[in-house]
């Protein structure tokens, strides 16, 4: 009976466990495919983005011209017309005719009178590997670039400086992420840790704000700034986003800091340490964790914010943002999304780079030794 | 090196009381242990001395100097807590080294403190760890070594061994006596064990609800409970208490309990005759039962039957789990008592150690 049980368990937990992980690769499909498809894509031609998918890269099995001619004048092009054992009118070909055995599609090229007529096959080929850095190019420089185009003319193309704008995105996003966290975090100690009259009613008006959507107060700040001659400058972002940023920076590390047991510091303040000691000396080191959360979660807000930007920034090109940018991108010449590939995938880089460099202290369970579990 | 005073402290948290008017003379060089079942104050009276606490009312004296309003870290006390309360991104040296620098102690001097304790503790080979790299029992005496670098005037411990298994604890328990012969200082200690109180106070204060209970050495608080509680709680297996009466019959005074009739020998005649013909509490250690066989040597023996329910051997004794009538109690017997469950045991009360109590007062009557 003993041993039944046994396994029944060690089943279950089988069974658990295959589930964690297979939702776990279904989410990690479903994040790095589209990932993958926009990184392959960046490095494709600007003719190949916009006429196939990047996964025509990959070998594949693809519509091929075996045959193509040009009917001769006895064809009756207003009747029913006969290619490849197909029949059908001028207008089934237009559309594309399929072989009876099924292996062949025909389709008619160029109007009635002097079109040819294409028969293709589908055939196995090894994929477009039709790569170039020229995307990057034109995002990254500020500069113009003289383009060959297939046909064999040349066009003089302006690139947009998305370098400036990277370092003006990196200008705004670390102090607006440093700020609120540093404030963020000594209010958190205060409420969770010190005594003064009106903590709770203070510590409800943060949670409270948590709810405001930021929207009502960009009116409102957006006076005050015109009047202190703020708006457009990185100090006027930085200010917003510390703004909206701090309640929800309060109450995560409020959630943390207070689950940090009494004990520690109570017996650092009989070693004589001050409150600021404290949370100099001991929150701060313990609470790695959440800050680092909180940092990730304000750092990828600020980086990918467009709203703030564009109100309080305005379209002042010396201090745009690379979100602005991207928009311009498309906004300014409708025909360039294909840029959007590179653009995008600059724009990531940073955001990764500080995700992966981070993540690790979500991992590290600082606590472990300090009170007996 | 100094003496602590408790001056009709009380502490209050809303309507609760959690000290009610606690008067405690703490002498120099004393061990203090506080006991009593959680929630009785125990905590918070230590609390309040360390100053964690605000008292609402009284006066708390450390030497000659009140201290209600002296921060804790200028009481020149140090505090042991339960859950080791180490600090865990630091190893062990800068744990111990924490409080000396924040007193702005000169480097070598700290060094060399820390090293002296960690040597007086065993625990100079872990001086790089942290403290998550340490079992529960190093870290304790990391804990102890963060207290004793300090070189305070009072250390006071709130139940640093709950967290330890058995066996370690009864092994730091005679740690922790020899650290207090050795700095000579004033130890006031917490907990809720009676075995750890019993075997390291020179004086144990017993508190239940707030209000202290009796204060006195260990041998006195086991030979002379003031009440009920102190009787039940000092002592393990806990004393049995009996309703029962006085009586005078055949020149001699009795103990009656209804289902068994036992005689108070001379010792403790006078004071029965005084309480004769009342309803009391009659209360006898486990410890003072024996089987009839197995009678310890001058004892003023009394006759008791009893029926068997339980029986647990231990090895050097038996703790039997006995009936009178509807009424059950527990024997600390010889090991090799033949005792055997649901049959009859015929028991020697050693009446020298009666206890006898106020039904309604639960105090002691003497």
């Amino acid at each position: 009976m003993t041993a039944q049980t046994a396994t029944r368990k060690k089943r279950r937990i089988g069974w658990g466990q295959i589930f964690v992980n297979v939702a776990l690769i279904l989410l990690v499909l479903a994040w790095t495919i589209p990932t993958i498809g926009l990184l392959v894509s960046s490095f494709r031609t600007r003719f190949d983005i916009q006429t196939s998918g990047w996964w025509t890269v990959f070998p594949h099995r693809e519509w091929t011209t075996v045959l193509e001619f040009q009917p001769g004048a006895e064809v009756d092009r207003d009747g029913i017309m006969t290619f490849e054992g197909a029949s059908g009118t001028f207008e089934a070909f237009r559309a594309g005719m399929t072989s009876p055995d099924g292996d062949k599609r025909i389709i008619w090229i160029g109007n009635k009178r002097i079109g040819r007529v294409v028969v293709q096959e589908q055939q196995w080929t090894r994929g477009n590997h039709d790569f170039t850095t020229q995307n990057y190019q034109e995002v990254l420089g500020g500069r113009t670039y003289t383009l060959q185009q297939p046909d064999g003319s040349t066009v003089t193309v302006q690139g947009t400086n998305f370098v400036g704008a990277f370092l003006n995105s990196l200008i705004v996003t670390v102090p607006a992420t440093v700020i609120p966290i540093l404030i963020a975090a000594f209010a958190a100690y205060g409420f969770a840790w010190m005594k003064f009259p009106g903590r709770k009613v203070l510590f409800i008006m943060v949670v409270a704000m948590l709810v405001v959507p930021l929207q009502i107060a960009l009116v409102p700040i957006l006076k005050d700034y015109v009047t202190l001659n703020l708006n457009g400058t990185f100090l006027g972002v930085w200010l917003a986003h510390t703004g909206f940023g701090l309640p929800l920076a309060t109450y995560l590390l409020f959630n943390y800091i207070s689950t940090i047991p009494r004990d520690i510091l109570e017996s650092a303040f009989i070693d004589g340490a001050s409150h600021f000691t404290i949370f100099t000396r001991l929150i701060l080191p313990l609470s790695v964790p959440a800050l680092a959360s909180f940092a990730i979660f304000q750092f990828l807000w600020v980086w990918n914010d467009y709203l703030i930007a564009l109100i309080f920034i305005g379209s002042k090109p010396d201090v745009q943002v690379l979100t602005q940018r991207i928009a311009e991108m498309v906004g300014s010449r409708g025909n360039d999304w294909h840029l959007l590939t590179a653009g995008a995938f600059v724009s990531m880089v940073l955001p990764l780079i500080v995700f992966f460099s981070l993540q690790r202290f979500f991992v590290r369970g600082l606590m472990a030794g300090s009170v007996k579990g | 090196m100094a003496s602590v005073s408790y001056r009709n402290v009380y502490k209050r948290w809303g309507d609760v009381i959690a000290v009610n008017n606690f008067n405690l003379e703490i002498e120099d060089k004393e061990f203090m242990v506080y006991v009593g079942p959680s929630g009785c104050g125990k905590s918070t009276s230590l609390r309040l001395l360390a100053g964690l606490e605000e008292i609402s009312d009284g006066q708390i004296l450390i030497g000659d100097r009140v201290v209600n309003d002296v921060p804790p870290k200028d009481r020149d006390i140090a505090m042991v807590f339960q859950s080791y309360a180490l600090y865990p991104h630091m190893s062990v040296y800068d744990n111990m080294a924490f409080g000396l620098k924040l007193r702005k102690m000169p480097k070598d001097e700290i060094d060399r403190r820390v090293k002296e304790a960690a040597e007086t503790l065993g625990i100079s080979q872990f001086l790089d760890r942290k403290p998550k790299a340490l079992s529960g029992g190093q870290r304790q005496r990391v804990a102890v070594g963060r207290a004793i670098v300090r070189n305070p005037k009072v250390f006071l411990f709130d139940e640093p061994l709950s967290n330890l298994d058995a066996k370690l604890r009864v092994q730091t328990r005679a740690e922790i006596s020899k650290l207090w012969q050795r700095l000579g200082t004033t130890f006031i200690y917490v907990t809720h064990d009676q075995v750890e109180a019993m075997t390291m106070a020179t004086r144990i204060a017993v508190m239940k609800d707030g209000i202290l209970q009796q204060c006195d050495t260990p041998t006195y608080l086991y030979d002379h409970p003031d009440n009920v509680f102190v009787a039940g709680f000092i002592g393990s297996p806990s004393m049995n208490f009996f309703d029962a009466t006085l009586v005078e019959a055949d020149g001699k005074v009795w103990v009656d309990g209804g289902t068994f009739r036992l005689e108070v020998p001379g010792k403790n005649t006078e004071l029965a005759l005084k309480h004769k013909g009342k309803q009391v509490v009659f209360g006898i250690r486990p410890e003072d039962i024996h089987a009839r066989e197995f009678i310890a040597p001058g004892i003023a023996p009394a006759y008791m039957d009893s029926t068997v329910d339980v029986v647990e051997m231990m090895g050097s004794e038996i703790f039997a789990y006995l009936m009178t009538g509807k009424k059950n109690f527990v024997a600390r017997l010889d090991p090799r008592t033949r005792a055997h469950v649901g049959e009859a045991l015929s028991l020697v009360v050693n009446m020298d150690n009666m206890h006898i109590f106020d039904p309604k007062t639960e105090q002691r009557l003497t």
